[in-house]
């Protein structure tokens, strides 16, 4: 049986022996039925006592995330309720944010939340790139891990570290050089005019961009050690420079993953709270230039919520919090399914 | 082989685009690289400034007063994540071994689905969770409502490493068990999760830098106290949520404090993630 089985496995393509490979999938799929179906069959007849509760423990513990990933969605739509109720969707396009008057509108922050994140992927992105083919393409092994770790120790620095070095050494910075450099020469753009502010929208996205960058790069790099050997391979037997290889066999091979790994760095982006309410000035306004304060969902969250004037100001904070969720969730469950789609084809394409 | 000058002339060109693309990633990765050399070098420079014995063994004073630490809250930052680790880490290292041992259910993919998309969710959003399931109806803003905000977000993290971990044991190692009359469940905890325990111990401890490090669902969970926190059931102090309230005020006094808690904490952190990986050497996969 078993030697059938790897019989089967060792041929390269099953097509050439159907009889032998039919064979092969009937014993698999018998040893599959043994091995989840009819489990009464392992301990001679029925199953113990200790098996079960251990299968019903584990279980149990399994299903905590199921429920918590349930009870967050349904508590966030019940305490939102008071705000969903009195201002519908009018709450997502109005940006009239006036807790002393209780209005509320999520306008501003859905605004500064995708402008934020967009622009540090715009910045993140193109180096996660760089860095990512650095390490799987160009690295020699040795430095390739070294400098790995070195990336992956940028994720693991808190985020309230980052915060407090862009409100005192990276916005001041920004501010004195980079601000006065992009009003020189993009100064016509309506985005690069205007007063100087050290905290900003600039200063979140920039530091939001460095702590995105490891998580992008790090997929990226696995997406990338994924492509098979055998298709850098046969670009270079074609005569294809370094470069020309990475074009042609790593980079199409890659594209899933790559927007797969751009999706899950821009759910960090907009979830980031700590160091972007330090950073980005809370203005719940809606502005053109990048060097004037802003706000996002979670920034006015993590202002606001515990001194939250009225139970409708809560229910209004918690919706935003919902907003983030859905945003959460939708970019995730895309993320996720891009990145297994490449990373998973390397087991079925053979080693 | 013959090759004519116009020939030759494009390959020198294809070798020079590749050549400086090649340079282009390696600028990247040296671009990518330097904000971790700026803001490691300002912490050290600017925390061990403001860093002496009596930032560990003292409270916090009042502004104007000068002197005075972060005692408690260094030992609140522990405490909190002690008991994440307690609630958390055994919910996810058994969630683990159910993914693990029913590898192609349908119920477990969606509850591995559920995990990863877990690891997406804001962790301010958990604490907006938090506080309204356990602190507005019941604890208030407690020691106990800020390590449950810090377990869930560690539960889906050692869920995935855990099952990751339990999956690279040899299947031969669980058939050589069974073989020998050895119940199904002992089979799994004697054989299996043990010969995993390194690595499983390896996403534990990257989860635990993970939460230490977490300010958002501590904000109004633990809230954060000017004193010795002494019972589950009072709020507590915690080095991010400390290092957050002093770095936004105006006073010089405070922002030099904030320098010196952000150092003890990456140190924290750190020395965690440093330890753990020097230990493991890019064997161990784990779940981010």
């Amino acid at each position: 049986m078993v030697v059938a089985v790897a019989i089967h496995r060792s041929i390269p393509s099953p097509k050439d022996r159907p009889r032998l490979a039919e064979l092969a999938n009937t014993v698999t799929e018998q040893v599959a039925a043994t091995r989840t179906g009819t489990r009464r069959a392992r301990g001679f007849g029925v199953r113990s006592i200790g098996d079960r509760v251990f299968n019903l423990t584990t279980l149990m513990l399994a299903l905590v995330i199921l429920t918590l990933l349930f009870g967050v969605t349904v508590d966030l739509i019940v305490n939102a309720m008071p705000s969903i109720k009195a201002f519908g969707l009018h709450f997502l396009v109005s940006t009239d944010w006036d807790p002393s008057n209780d209005q509320y509108g999520a306008l501003p922050f859905i605004y500064g939340t995708a402008v934020s994140s967009m622009l540090a992927l715009l910045i993140a992105v193109p180096l996660a790139l760089g860095v990512a083919l650095c390490l799987s393409e160009m690295a020699p092994t040795w430095l390739s891990h070294k400098l790995g770790f070195l990336v992956e120790l940028l994720a693991a620095i808190p985020s309230v570290v980052y915060g407090l070095w862009g409100v005192f050494i990276m916005g001041p910075w920004l501010r004195d050089h980079a601000d006065p450099a992009l009003a020189k020469y993009l100064g016509f753009l309506p985005f690069f005019q205007g007063p100087r502010i050290s905290v900003s929208m600039l200063s979140a996205a920039v530091v939001l961009a460095i702590m995105v960058l490891p998580y992008i790069s790090a997929v990226c790099t696995d997406v990338f050690r994924a492509v098979p050997q055998t298709q850098r391979e046969a670009a270079y037997a074609l005569g294809a420079t370094r470069w020309e290889m990475v074009r042609m066999a790593v980079l199409p091979f890659g594209v899933s993953g790559v927007i797969g790994a751009v999706i899950l760095g821009l759910g960090r982006a907009l979830g980031e709270t700590i160091a972007v309410a330090m950073v980005i000035g809370n203005r719940p306004e809606i502005s053109a230039s990048v060097f004037l304060p802003s706000s996002t969902l979670a920034s006015v969250i993590a202002n606001e919520f515990v001194e939250a004037t009225s139970d409708l100001n809560l229910a209004a904070l918690v919706e935003l919090g919902l907003v983030l969720l859905v945003l959460g969730l939708i970019l995730n469950i895309a993320a996720r399914t891009l990145v297994y789609s490449t990373t998973q084809r390397r087991f079925s394409k053979g080693n | 082989m013959l090759i004519n000058p116009a020939q030759q002339r494009h390959n020198l060109y294809r070798n020079l685009k590749s050549k400086f693309m090649v340079g282009l990633t390696i600028a990247a990765t040296i671009v990518a690289l330097v904000p971790l050399f700026l803001v490691l070098g300002y912490l050290l420079s600017k925390g061990a400034a403001s860093i002496n014995w009596e930032f560990f063994t003292r409270m916090p004073t009042p502004v104007g007063q000068g002197g005075g630490g972060m005692a408690n809250a260094i030992v609140g930052t522990f405490e909190l994540v002690g008991i994440a680790t307690v609630i958390g880490v055994p919910i996810g290292v058994g969630a683990g071994i159910y993914l693990a041992e029913n590898r192609g259910g349908q119920l477990a993919q969606a509850i591995r689905f559920a995990a990863d998309v877990m690891m997406g969710i804001p962790s301010i959003v958990i604490g907006i969770f938090v506080y309204a399931i356990f602190v507005k109806p019941f604890y208030g803003f407690s020691t106990l409502s800020g390590s449950i905000a810090l377990a869930i977000i560690m539960i889906p993290l050692v869920t995935r490493t855990a099952e990751e971990m339990i999956l690279l044991v040899p299947h031969e190692l669980r058939e050589a068990a069974l073989a020998l009359g050895v119940p199904h469940w002992r089979t799994t905890i004697s054989v299996v999760v043990r010969t995993a325990i390194s690595g499983i111990a390896t996403g534990v401890i990257l989860a635990v830098a993970r939460v230490a490090g977490e300010t958002a669902p501590l904000l109004f969970t633990a809230f954060g106290n000017r004193f010795w926190s002494t019972s589950l059931f009072q709020p507590i102090s915690s080095l991010t949520v400390q290092v957050y309230t002093y770095a936004i005020s105006p006073f010089a006094d405070w922002q030099r404090q904030a320098w010196a808690g952000a150092l003890v904490l990456t140190a924290i952190v750190l020395a965690m993630e440093l330890g753990v990986r020097w230990v493991t050497r890019g064997t161990a996969r784990v779940a981010r």
